[in-house]
């Protein structure tokens, strides 16, 4: 219970970042931490206490293994995570170009 | 096998466009072959499932649910159908519309893995693999709303990447909490396990919001209007036909109808929220001036019909939402791309400064689709908003049925008020007859998707798509017969 709740509360901090931040950079940087909880979460919810690393060696007994899928499943957000990311910077240097700021107060061409 | 060549084909070809460089006749023809490859195999796909039963396919030689599966029903063949479809015909129209622009081929690289993403979300068995398709496409429509490179359509598409990584994180954090309840990701085991475990309320409302921002159900509508009508009209077509309903409407009856128990809390919020949705829309797209604008809010309300169907929760209802998703592909798809053609000869897309200098092609498929979607009788749009009133009826929701009701006056209303302003008299701009032909077999698809509601064709095709979607054991049995 304690982990869920923990992550969520990071995931709300950058949820808060990208609510209420006027500069996109720190938008940017918020929708980076929601990520962040969501692999720690992943993480968190795979591991065993006392458990090895998930690797089978001949001639050991492997004994209690904290669970692999999901740290694979965070290597792909990772991945997935450094895609999104880098589009989100590139659409921000070309507002910063053509509208000479990044506060997204001023950034208001589209409304209705 | 012919599964995986649904992402395949797309994927190899995007990437064949990527490398191609300044060659934009060769970037066209391998576009226009691709999609015309993958209508063709989505045809063929009913069939072989008549024939055979589902279509299951697993990858690299594992069994589930220790490997990713491809899963091909009724639901994803027709839905599958859809996307095909849509991107077919905007690929042909994207030949005579594009030329003004230059890297075309980076153009259709984009498109290409915006149909890869949408196909692979539509047949995948794996419930993270969802994630990481949804996320293709979604990585592409980025990329596609900012790609005519104009200052509102940046912020546009950053407003949309924002909203959208948004919903992809909620989504993922979903998909940790049923992972960690049912220690599954194939969606068919997941779909016999949650038989047992208690109900995953927090996965719910993480799926709902998740799903819910990509359907632009309302309170998180606010992206649409901005995001499609930005984007090429092609391409808008393809985002408002078919991606908000695979991203969203699929993947909603996929997880809360087909995987876990079905939830009356679910249902109820479905209900409630479509029906605002509706509502919402439709007063917003009252109001605009721009014609690409209105037709993103008139795509929020008609994505509200949907949502409320899916509501109802019965097997009508169910038809109504399936139904509706066809006829809002093909008319709302027709609807962008005439308004394409209107903005190619008027030059503006504000509906105060027309001057009617579009031709009588364009006149008679923008009167057809905007029929079609108020719900003018001889269109399909009609009889699929008749199955959802319908279905509200039966289930003794009046209130729900009269606002449907309400909606499709008001739809019809803002519609008449844009067919009075564009073209006050019929010019005679010249339209590249590509993009003509698109837009006549377009219309003529508006008035053939009525034939579906004919009892005898309903049974062998959109009843079918409702078996499928009603019939859980079906799904799971899958799993038991294609693992361990």
């Amino acid at each position: 219970m304690g982990l869920y709740l923990l992550s969520f509360i990071l995931f709300l901090v950058g949820l808060y970042g990208v609510l209420t931040k006027a500069n996109i950079v720190k938008i940017i940087l918020g929708s980076g931490i929601m990520g962040y909880a969501v692999n720690l979460f992943l993480i968190l919810i795979a591991y065993r206490s006392g458990g090895t690393f998930p690797i089978l060696l001949p001639g050991k007994d492997p004994g209690l293994m904290v669970d692999p899928l999901p740290q694979a499943l965070v290597l792909t957000s990772i991945v997935i995570e450094l895609g999104t990311t880098a589009l989100l910077v590139a659409l921000a240097v070309n507002i910063h170009k053509h509208y000479g700021t990044l506060n997204v107060r001023k950034v208001r061409r589209l409304k209705g | 096998m012919i599964a995986s060549y649904f992402v395949i084909i797309p994927l190899l070809s995007g990437f064949v466009l990527a490398m191609s460089g300044k060659r934009n006749k060769f970037a066209e023809l391998v576009a226009l072959i691709t999609t015309s490859l993958l209508l063709f195999l989505s045809v063929l796909l009913f069939p072989l499932i008549n024939a055979s039963g589902t279509i299951f396919y697993q990858l690299s030689g594992w069994k589930v649910p220790y490997t990713i599966s491809l899963v091909v029903d009724n639901l994803s063949a027709f839905v599958l159908f859809l996307v095909s479809l849509v991107a077919f015909f905007s690929t042909l129209y994207s030949i005579g519309y594009m030329r003004r622009f230059s890297s075309l081929s980076n153009y259709y690289g984009l498109l290409m893995l915006l149909i890869a993403g949408l196909n692979g979300v539509t047949i995948t068995g794996d419930l993270f693999n969802l994630f990481v398709f949804m996320e293709v496409s979604l990585i592409a429509t980025y990329a596609l709303v900012a790609f005519q490179g104009e200052a509102e359509h940046y912020e546009a598409a950053f407003k949309y990447a924002i909203l959208g990584s948004i919903s992809s994180t909620l989504i993922l954090f979903g998909i940790g909490c049923v992972y960690s309840a049912t220690s599954s990701l194939t969606l068919m085991q997941i779909s016999i396990k949650s038989a047992e475990t208690p109900v995953l309320y927090l996965a719910y409302g993480f799926f709902l919001t998740g799903f819910g921002l990509k359907a632009s159900m309302f309170p998180f509508h606010s992206w649409l209007p901005d995001a499609h009508p930005s984007a090429p009209s092609p391409v808008s077509a393809m985002l408002s036909g078919v991606l908000i309903k695979v991203l969203g409407a699929y993947a909603m009856i996929r997880v809360f109808f087909m995987v876990f128990q079905k939830s009356s809390l679910v249902l109820e919020t479905l209900l409630v929220f479509g029906a605002i949705t509706m509502v919402v829309g439709a007063i917003m797209a009252f109001g605009q001036n721009d014609i690409k604008r209105m037709l993103g809010f008139s795509s929020v309300s008609q994505m509200g019909y949907i949502i409320f169907a899916l509501g109802l929760g019965t097997p009508l209802g169910i038809l109504g939402a399936i139904y509706h998703m066809l006829n809002h592909a093909v008319l709302k798809g027709t609807l962008f791309l005439d308004a394409g053609a209107i903005e190619m000869s008027e030059g503006t897309r504000d509906l105060e400064k027309m001057t009617g200098k579009s031709d009588q092609t364009v006149y008679v498929s923008t009167l057809m689709a905007s029929m079609g979607i108020s719900g003018v009788p001889p269109f399909g749009g009609f009889f699929s908003k008749l199955v959802i009133i319908m279905a509200a009826i039966y289930s003794g929701k009046y209130i729900y049925a009269l606002i449907a009701l309400a909606v499709s006056v008001i739809t019809l209303t803002y519609y008449l008020k844009m067919l009075k302003k564009a073209f006050p008299s019929t010019g005679d701009a010249k339209i590249p007859s590509s993009m003509k032909s698109v837009l006549i077999i377009m219309s003529l698809l508006t008035l053939i998707t009525a034939i579906l509601f004919i009892p005898s064709i309903r049974e062998v095709t959109l009843d079918k798509v409702v078996d499928c979607v009603t019939n859980r054991e079906v799904y799971s049995q899958l799993f038991m017969a294609g693992g361990n």
